[in-house]
């Protein structure tokens, strides 16, 4: 009952403030690009009215609002998914018709760039959901990306081998998620605490072999190749989609891979099954003869590699080198999308997704030289955040022994 | 197939669990592993198990040693399982619960659910359990739960079946159902272990009987023995299995509960139009199947409640709105059904427990101090008063066995001057010795005149303590009964049949 009630109550004061914002409308129409040179299908660039989107946006938010406020109050039943689905969207249009006023958004460069952006997420979120499941909270995946971001480009640099410097990343996350694992379930240490320490000592680490080692030769040291974009024929020439999603390098195709297989294995199969009855209750898993340690062990270090893949993104993927702390907190927020997306591999992904246009609609807004300061806009993926999750989403349930150890007597 | 153990011996540390305890079960046949809490029954089941290693001793099935590194190979060995607390996971659906461990897969491991359904299905029909495979584990009723548990022991084709106190969650008419499919099980072959320390079920369904005390066999029972010379054995003496009170002596109507609506945190109602009232000098016990809204009621009562529409009075005074302070010092005494969570702190000593409710005033503090000389000797005073067992008044609550904690918690609830007790589950885990003395404190409270409220969830504990028994079931009152109401009856009130 108060959970749905809060609901209609957020939506209701951000239908207001949908109205406002559309009383404060510029006259200026906004021009979107829909299509790419590449595309089979060419869409044309069409111009909209920020009065119009806005009034629009406004009443259907409202709407909503007070649907969901009606279901609450008369039938006493939560926001159906869909209300959200439609609630966020008619604001997220509005939004971007509005900052974009006056000038040409670009829709393929604002989806591809989010992507590029959400890979580290997604491989992040990956380890979460690996590590979780299993009942060990991962709170060191912002080390695992860390630490294979630098061993990526370390090697890669050393053996200009690019899939060399993608095993480095591999074992190095795997190697920080052993130690988060050998902590968590063989001494038995708080697994917040070894996990925040983890991170804390490879930002150490890395700094230090950066500035002693990497930045005293740059030319040898942190000069890596870089992956180059791959067209996969055909797909690629899909309208808005294609240009998105199969315009990538390979890191970003094997994070599909890579994807696919985690919510295969980890729903349909065996090896699944066991991960979640360790990660739920590990007692019950042990009296059919689960091997809970091993089982542990494994699902939390295959994590940790994931998320050295996702640190190699950083480099090899995008930026071409490594920097200081480069990882700026992309683990935390890849935790984030694993709670948003509540411990599923899929929905995970797709939070990471919405970070990543978050964050990279920041980038493109300073681009094409937005009014609205650029400090404000860093803020407002993580403000409409905890809108999101404490207004909408509400409270919910990860598996019950995560955090917990489990203590064979 | 037939069940050997040879002289099984399980130390922890200095304390012995097990001591040199030797038991035969034949196929087709139940036998009943009887005693206390902390006898050793648990330990013994968990070494046959796997779960422990027996430091000294053998197993045999069929004459063969066997040796369990783990539940895994005791399984694979033909022993089942079925657990006092439920190993089954919650979010899973009963055929994922069921397959776990052993489970059918296709090409590739992927997991054949069809298999594991139709294996659910086909067990289900066969003992008649009615039982949906893809049902969520977590939203089915305990006594549904447990067949599941049953069926999981039964799909790797155990035959000796190990049932691990299981009807302590049920109600009587799950019980009774429960007895029968142990029969059922027994006619058709299995070799059943049934450990309990509720003699009435013994005599029902054993075929031997099997006596542990402190870790020891103390000798075997005959079914047709009675529930005095089981429950004698047990304890290692003689025992008044029967309470003694009087006729109640009734005073005015001092407690009244009138159309008490009450909610949860998450907006959900879970008390329905509860109307009761106790007399001075009168006990009423709250019967019903755990959480059906008893401790919902007694939260109220307490005060620990805040969404509540409806009328709680004591002695003619409001206790809807009052804070949980300003209650107990109208005179309730109140003790919890986990005393280890909600009784007691158990890092801290006896004689502060003792004083945990009064620590602020007289005599036991003097303005912003607590007096330590007086807080010992009044914990002295208890210490005996109430033969807690314990190596001094500075022991720690949680060192305690469970019948000492919950005298200490009688002990301080029971020393203020008392218009109204209430007990949720006051003999929850103890032994019968540590029963007795419950028991007739609560008379004595009775008998000085004060209204007195037990919940029970034993129905032997309801009809021998009531004097009238009010039944809840779902958050409603289904009736109020005098004591003496058929088992029959009650049972059904309790399932809310009648």
């Amino acid at each position: 009952m108060r959970q749905s009630r809060k609901a209609s109550i957020t939506m209701l004061a951000l239908a207001v403030f949908s109205f406002v914002l559309w009383a404060m409308a510029p006259a200026t129409a906004t021009t979107i690009k829909v299509a790419t040179d590449s595309d089979i299908i060419k869409l044309p660039d069409f111009n909209v009215s920020p009065m119009l989107v806005s009034a629009i946006s406004a009443i259907v938010m409202l709407g909503v609002a007070l649907f969901v406020g009606w279901l609450a109050v008369k039938k006493n039943r939560k926001a159906p998914r869909w209300a959200i689905v439609l609630f966020g969207l008619a604001f997220v249009v509005q939004a971007l018709v509005l900052l974009f006023s006056g000038k040409t958004m670009t829709i393929s460069d604002l989806l591809r760039g989010s992507l590029v952006l959400a890979v580290p997420l997604i491989f992040g979120s990956m380890a979460g959901v690996l590590s979780e499941r299993v009942g060990v909270v991962n709170i060191a995946i912002e080390g695992q990306l860390l630490a294979g971001a630098f061993t990526s480009a370390l090697i890669a640099s050393i053996t200009h081998s690019l899939w060399l410097g993608l095993v480095g990343a591999l074992i190095a996350g795997a190697a920080v998620s052993w130690i988060l694992a050998v902590f968590s379930i063989k001494y038995v240490v708080d697994q917040i605490i070894v996990g925040v320490v983890l991170n804390v000592l490879v930002i150490g680490l890395t700094s230090f072999f950066f500035s002693t080692v990497m930045q005293a030769n740059q030319s040898v040291f942190n000069s890596p190749p870089r992956f180059d974009s791959i067209a996969i024929p055909l797909l690629s020439q899909i309208p808005v989609l294609g240009p998105m999603l199969f315009t990538q390098t390979a890191i970003v195709y094997l994070m599909y891979v890579a994807l696919a297989a985690v919510y295969f294995f980890m729903f349909k199969t065996r090896w699944g099954l066991r991960v979640r009855a360790v990660g739920e209750y590990p007692l019950a898993a042990d009296t059919v003869g689960i091997k809970v340690y091993r089982t542990r062990y494994i699902s939390v270090v295959i994590g940790g590699a994931l998320a050295g893949l996702g640190g190699a993104a950083f480099t090899l993927g995008s930026v071409g080198a490594f920097g200081d702390k480069m990882t700026n907190g992309a683990g935390y927020i890849a935790l984030a999308a694993l709670i948003f997306g509540r411990w599923n591999p899929i929905l995970a992904a797709l939070a990471g997704l919405l970070f990543g246009f978050a964050q990279n609609l920041q980038y493109v807004l300073t681009a094409v030289g937005s009014p609205v300061p650029s400090e404000l806009l860093l803020m407002l993926p993580y403000a409409l955040t905890v809108v999101a999750v404490a207004g909408l989403v509400g409270k919910v349930t990860g598996p019950a022994s995560a955090g917990k150890p489990y203590i064979k007597s | 197939m037939k069940l050997e153990l040879r002289g099984i011996t399980k130390r922890f540390g200095a304390m012995v669990a097990n001591d040199k305890v030797s038991l035969t079960v034949q196929p087709g046949e139940i036998h009943c592993l009887l005693g206390e809490n902390g006898a050793g029954k648990s330990t013994l089941m968990n070494v046959l198990y796997g779960l422990y290693q027996a430091d000294e001793g053998e197993i045999l099935l069929d004459d063969e040693v066997q040796k369990f590194a783990g539940p895994g190979e005791a399984m694979a060995a033909g022993i089942g399982m079925v657990h006092q607390h439920f190993m089954l996971i919650p979010v899973f659906t009963v055929a994922e619960n069921v397959i776990l461990g052993h489970e059918p897969t296709k090409f590739g491991g992927v997991l054949d659910l069809k298999q594991a359904r139709d294996k659910v299905r086909e067990l289900s029909n066969r003992f008649g359990f009615d039982i949906d495979p893809d049902a969520i584990v977590g939203e089915l009723p305990v006594g549904v739960q447990q067949r599941v548990e049953i069926i999981k022991a039964l799909i790797s084709d155990a035959k000796v079946l190990v049932f691990d106190e299981p009807t302590a969650v049920l109600t009587p008419q799950e019980t009774d159902e429960l007895m029968a499919i142990m029969k059922q099980l027994r006619q058709a072959g299995h070799a059943i272990v049934f450990i309990t320390h509720k003699l009435r079920e013994v005599k029902e369904v054993a075929d031997r009987i099997t006596v542990l005390r402190l870790g020891k066999v103390v000798g075997e029972a005959k079914p047709t023995d009675t529930a005095e010379q089981l429950a004698s054995m047990m304890v290692g003496r003689a025992v008044d299995l029967d309470v003694n009170k009087g006729a109640p002596k009734l005073g005015k109507k001092a407690f009244v509960v009138e159309g008490l609506n009450a909610w949860n945190e998450a907006g959900t109602q879970v008390l329905f139009d509860v109307s009761l009232d106790v007399h001075e000098g009168e006990i009423l016990v709250i019967a019903g199947v755990q959480g059906n809204g008893q401790t919902e009621l007694t939260e109220v009562i307490l005060g620990a409640h805040a969404r509540t529409t409806g009328k709680v009075s004591l002695d003619d005074q409001d206790l809807l709105g009052k804070s949980i302070k300003q209650i107990l010092d109208l005179g309730l005494g109140f003790v919890p059904e986990d005393r280890t969570q909600d009784g007691l702190v158990g890092e801290f000593t006896i004689a502060e427990n003792l004083i945990l409710d009064r620590s602020d005033r007289k005599p036991f503090a003097k303005g912003p101090s607590i007096q330590p000389k007086v807080v010992r000797e009044f914990a002295q005073e208890k210490l005996k008063q109430y033969d807690i067992r314990a190596q001094s008044i500075d022991s720690t609550a949680k060192q305690l066995s469970g019948g000492n904690q919950q005298k200490v918690v009688l002990a301080r609830e029971l020393s203020r001057d008392l218009r109204l007790l209430v007990a949720s589950q006051p003999t929850r885990g103890l032994d019968v010795g540590s029963i007795e003395f419950v028991h007739d404190q609560i008379i004595a409270a009775r008998d000085s005149g004060i209204p007195v409220v037990i919940v029970a969830t034993e129905l032997d504990e309801a009809t021998q303590l009531g004097d009238r028994i009010a039944v809840m079931y779902r958050g409603k009152i289904v009736g109020i009964v005098p004591a003496d109401t058929p088992r029959t009856v009650l049972g059904q009130m309790m399932a809310g049949v009648a």
